[in-house]
């Protein structure tokens, strides 16, 4: 197939069939220079950001939400078109019809969006309350069909966090596909799917996707429109640079005007976008300083997108994150880098506009990276403390060349791998329930199995294991069961049409489960093993309180005795997991992320064998607890490097913060040092590393004084927030962090 | 197999000798700098035993952080009191391709330093005073031991970067910096010069052994007074 609008590209099969891969590959022009070549900010730029500014200025103002449209159930239609700044925008389209003014979506549950609106002051209208009085939501079906025994776990809080009353999110659709096909195209294709369904028999699998591609294709219609409205038609291919972009966007757009998914990913477009560029710079029409100003406009409108949540959701998280999480460089597997000049315009992002939480830029590290990149990564690091890392040599084999990161650590081929999100279940809650026979002392429940409380007046190593792998076999069938009920109904009530227009319409499945408290875990067997640990039991006979006598090997120090042990956690939880079938074939996939919600579950959990007193937070991740580590932080690094990411293909992360001057004396050894830690930390297999360079006095002060440091921006958990928008309690959190110092 | 004192190891050393370093704190000093930051590890009874080979064993477990300039580093306490153990341990790590670097006073030169030397890449040398008077009465040592070492390092071609601490009010004039370019530029072996602010975070160390921090009252250099000390030795 033949378009003008591809002329000067190299042809491949990527004409014949859906295939942005293959046009990469095709088309590209890796870049292995340094980044001298960069633009900075043009004053239209500058002037938009500063509207843009004073904008998230009013918004922290008015407590977090500028404005909320209560009339209108969002969705790719139903707003006029919302501008910044109309004649000085490069790149259009808005969530709303006015910038940061939230939509209201109640498709994954009226409650949530009701509950939303009131927080801030607001009634959710009359209008969308009786639309949705008699239409059933992903939440009302959730309900409908859960058990007893899941609505225990999830009140007692062994599994939370759990998608039952907003949408699910992680899910990447292509978005790149509508710029390079044009949305005929894809309609087209659509079409042509659902004509070879008749081929087959029927079966309710078949029935699903018959239905699914009906939706799909009118979403494709809806997205047409909705760009209509701006004033663009999007049915053919872009033409352009700026129209690649565009389309890109309003792609994106479509997505989270339809969806309010915890986690809205992008994907991986900035070599995408580098084709455009170069051909229009190539043909003249277009400068340095013009692509870097596409970029950042376009980047200015990811900034910008919103949400809207309860202001509980804001407190497990942090801020109301959208993980729009592009993933930059990385190797091909024919051995070419997959970095560009575009990959340095989005890093350049973070000086044209400033540090910035959002987009989540995710750095697909690999020790092949050209040199010149790898130093470029570790500087804006280090300036920016914005940027994440996670390792292209341990993804690449299994994913592909052409994958991205949803959310903070989730890796998945684009428009042909998809996952089934599913929070996190409380695995040192879950010890501590095993150790009383069935009951939750933190919420006063009895779940699981139930059994007397274990007795003697010492822990014994093996009677702890032998009884605790009895509940997690009991929790992880479970768990499964009940992410079952959760996916069957979103895809039911809540069906993501425009994301998944954007998929091949065969897809792979994960099912994506996750664990917290993995170091307070492996802790406390190493307690129980090496040290002696006397339960100290309540009036009722309940376990509540631990005396631990002696020293023990501590997670995070390089010691094979503990570190294995939190290897072996996340291996026998997924092997277990493995054993309920899943929704859809699903493949299991496990994570150790826990985003800011470490705090949450430290809350709901009582002390542990390892010393962690009721309530004290857990660390985040697969990080070690706080201030156990006695050998610095390459020890720390290589104990969280042994949880094999085999187990945990859904991610392992783990937040790295150091002072500039335990980095090096000067810009230049800090940013060589950081290169040769990555380096170091990703050969040995490790998944992912979040950097902060910055000195614990600055976040004091900036706890004490929020206004002198409004775009302070920290990398958390897989992700990065803007240090104001945590909780006072997370800020603590955060301070009170191992911070690797000069020694 | 030879073993030793060791007070603590930091896995992410990135101040002492070029690049990331792995770092071994010996336990053991024969000097009482009163301006010393490492107090806890004077005492040559303290520490932990280690073979030479255990303490290998560690920094090969670091090795893939290393890059091209980094490697291991033995600091203290002093590592020249444990001379026989700290050859070990070099020579263990020069078989295994790894970079060594002693970071010492250097108040003490027999033939068991000498042979360490022998397996040494790089010496970090702290000159803490460029007169005898200071070191005799803020050291416990005499200035001319210090230049003998540097004399011997000097005629063994083993690279050299000299440090000092600059503490205000002590040794933070011109003239003395002068001196120490003056030291330093009659033995080309020396090719760094790096000048260390004085720092008094350690205040804790002496308050928990209930002793005092001789130096404990001075000030703390500010970024002003170093970039212009900076500027002389450039």
């Amino acid at each position: 197939m033949e378009h003008k609008n591809w002329n000067g590209f190299v042809k491949n099969t990527w004409q014949d069939e859906i295939n942005v891969r293959d046009f990469i590959q095709s088309n590209y022009t890796e870049y292995l220079g340094d980044s001298s070549f960069l633009s900075g900010a043009t004053e239209r730029t500058d002037a938009l950001m500063e509207k843009v500014r004073a904008l998230f200025a009013e918004e922290r103002k008015r407590g977090g939400v500028l404005d909320i449209d209560t009339e209108t159930v969002s969705s790719l239609t139903a707003y006029a078109p919302g501008y910044i700044d109309k004649d000085n925008e490069i790149i259009v389209g808005m969530q709303t019809d006015s910038p940061l003014r939230r939509g209201v979506n109640p498709f994954g549950g009226i409650r949530m969006a009701r509950q939303a609106c009131e927080a801030y002051g607001y009634k959710l209208s009359d209008k969308i309350e009786k639309e949705f009085e008699f239409r059933t939501t992903h939440n009302d079906g959730v309900f409908r069909a859960y058990t007893d025994e899941m609505r225990a776990a999830r009140k007692s809080h062994v599994i939370t966090g759990l998608p039952d009353a907003y949408g699910r999110g992680r899910i990447i659709g292509d978005y790149r596909r509508v710029a390079l096909y044009g949305v005929d195209r894809l309609i087209e294709e659509k079409k042509k799917d659902k004509k070879n369904l008749a081929n087959g028999d029927f079966s309710e699998e078949t029935v699903r996707l018959s239905e699914e591609l009906h939706k799909q294709i009118s979403f494709l219609g809806y997205l047409k429109e909705m760009a209509a409205m701006y004033g663009f038609d999007i049915s053919e291919p872009a033409s352009n640079a700026r129209e690649a972009i565009q389309w890109t966007y309003f792609a994106y757009l479509g997505a989270i005007k339809e969806q309010n998914g915890a986690a809205m990913s992008l994907g991986r477009v900035s070599t995408f976008f580098d084709i455009y560029f170069e051909r229009d710079i190539k043909a003249g029409i277009l400068t340095e300083e013009g692509a870097q100003e596409l970029m950042d406009d376009f980047v200015i409108k990811l900034r910008i997108a919103r949400h809207l949540r309860t202001p509980e959701y804001n407190e497990l998280f942090g801020g109301d994150p959208m993980w729009i999480t592009e993933a930059v460089g990385g190797m091909g597997k024919d051995g070419r880098t997959l970095v560009t000049k575009s990959s340095f315009r989005m890093l350049n992002t973070l000086y044209t506009l400033g540090s910035s939480p959002e987009p989540n830029i995710t750095i697909l590290w690999s020790t092949s990276l050209p040199e010149n990149f790898k130093r470029f990564c570790a500087k804006v690091s280090a300036d920016t403390d914005s940027i994440q890392y996670e390792n292209d040599d341990v993804m690449r084999p299994l994913h592909g060349d052409d994958y991205a990161i949803a959310c903070c650590v989730s890796a998945m081929e684009i428009g042909k791998q998809m996952q089934f999100f599913g929070a996190r279940c409380n695995l040192a809650k879950l010890l501590l329930i095993a150790l009383n026979g069935g009951y939750d002392t933190s919420s006063g429940i009895h779940i699981g199995p139930q059994m007397e409380v274990i007795n003697g007046d010492t822990l014994d190593y093996y009677v702890v294991i032998e009884r605790f792998n009895v509940y997690i076999n009991w929790l992880a069938r479970l768990y499964v069961n009940t992410m079952n009920v959760i996916h069957f109904m979103h895809d039911k009530y809540a069906y993501e049409k425009t994301q998944m227009a954007l998929h091949d319409t065969n897809v792979t499945r994960f099912m994506a489960f996750g664990i917290a408290g993995l170091s307070v875990v492996a802790d406390s067997l190493s307690a129980i093993k090496f040290a002696a640990v006397h339960p100290i039991k309540n009036d009722e006979g309940f376990i509540t309180e631990f005396d631990t006598v002696g020293d023990f090997p501590k997670y995070g120090n390089d010691d094979d005795r503990v570190d294995f042990m939190a290897r072996d956690i996340a291996h026998t939880f997924i092997s277990e997991l493995r054993k309920t079938p899943t929704y859809r074939n699903a493949i299991h996939t496990l994570s150790v992320l826990t985003i800011t919600s470490n705090v949450a579950y430290g809350k709901h959990t009582a002390a542990t064998p390892d010393g962690r007193k009721n309530a004290e937070p857990f660390a985040p991740g697969a990080n070690p607890m706080h201030n156990r580590e006695e050998n610095g932080a390459l020890a720390s690094l290589n104990s969280v490097s042994k949880i094999c990411y085999a187990d945990c293909r859904d991610g392992i992360s783990n937040t790295f913060s150091i002072t500039p001057d335990a980095l090096g004396k000067n810009e230049d050894e800090r940013i060589s040092n950081l290169v040769t830690v990555l380096d170091g930390y990703f050969s040995r297999k490790a998944h992912h590393l979040n950097v902060n360079v910055l000195n614990r006095e600055t976040l004091i002060k900036a706890y004490e004084n929020p206004d002198d440091y409004p775009n302070l921006t920290i990398r958390v958990s897989g992700y990065a927030v803007n240090f104001n928008k945590l909780s006072r309690e997370q800020q603590r959190e955060v301070i009170s962090r191992t911070f690797h110092e000069r020694v | 197999m030879i073993s030793g004192r060791i007070h603590s190891f930091q896995s992410l050393g990135t101040v002492d000798g070029p690049g990331v370093r792995f770092v071994v704190f010996f336990q053991g000093c024969n000097l009482r700098c009163k301006c010393c930051h490492n107090p806890d590890s004077w005492d040559c009874n303290g520490g932990e035993l280690y073979s030479a080979d255990e303490v290998v064993a560690k920094a090969l477990r670091f090795k893939g952080y290393f890059g091209d300039k980094g490697g291991i580093t033995l600091s203290g306490g002093e590592p020249l009191l444990q001379s026989d153990f700290a050859a070990e341990i070099f020579r263990l790590c020069k078989k295994e391709g790894i970079n060594t670097c002693l970071d010492t006073s250097g108040s003490i030169l027999n033939d068991s330093v000498k042979e360490l030397l022998s397996v040494c890449d790089r010496v970090l040398l702290d000159i803490k005073y460029t007169d005898s008077e200071s070191y005799r009465q803020n050291v416990g040592c005499e200035l001319e031991a210090v230049i003998e070492f540097l004399d011997y390092l000097n005629a063994k071609k083993i690279p050299v970067t000299v440090r000092q601490v600059i503490i205000p009010t002590v040794n933070d004039s011109r003239e003395n910096i002068l001196k120490l370019k003056e030291i330093v530029s009659a033995r080309p072996v020396v090719d760094k010069i790096e000048l260390l602010p004085f720092r008094k975070i350690c205040q804790v160390k002496y308050d928990n052994m209930s002793i005092p921090f001789p130096f404990g009252s001075l000030p703390e250099p500010d970024a002003k007074m170093m970039a212009e000390l900076n500027e002389i030795i450039k």
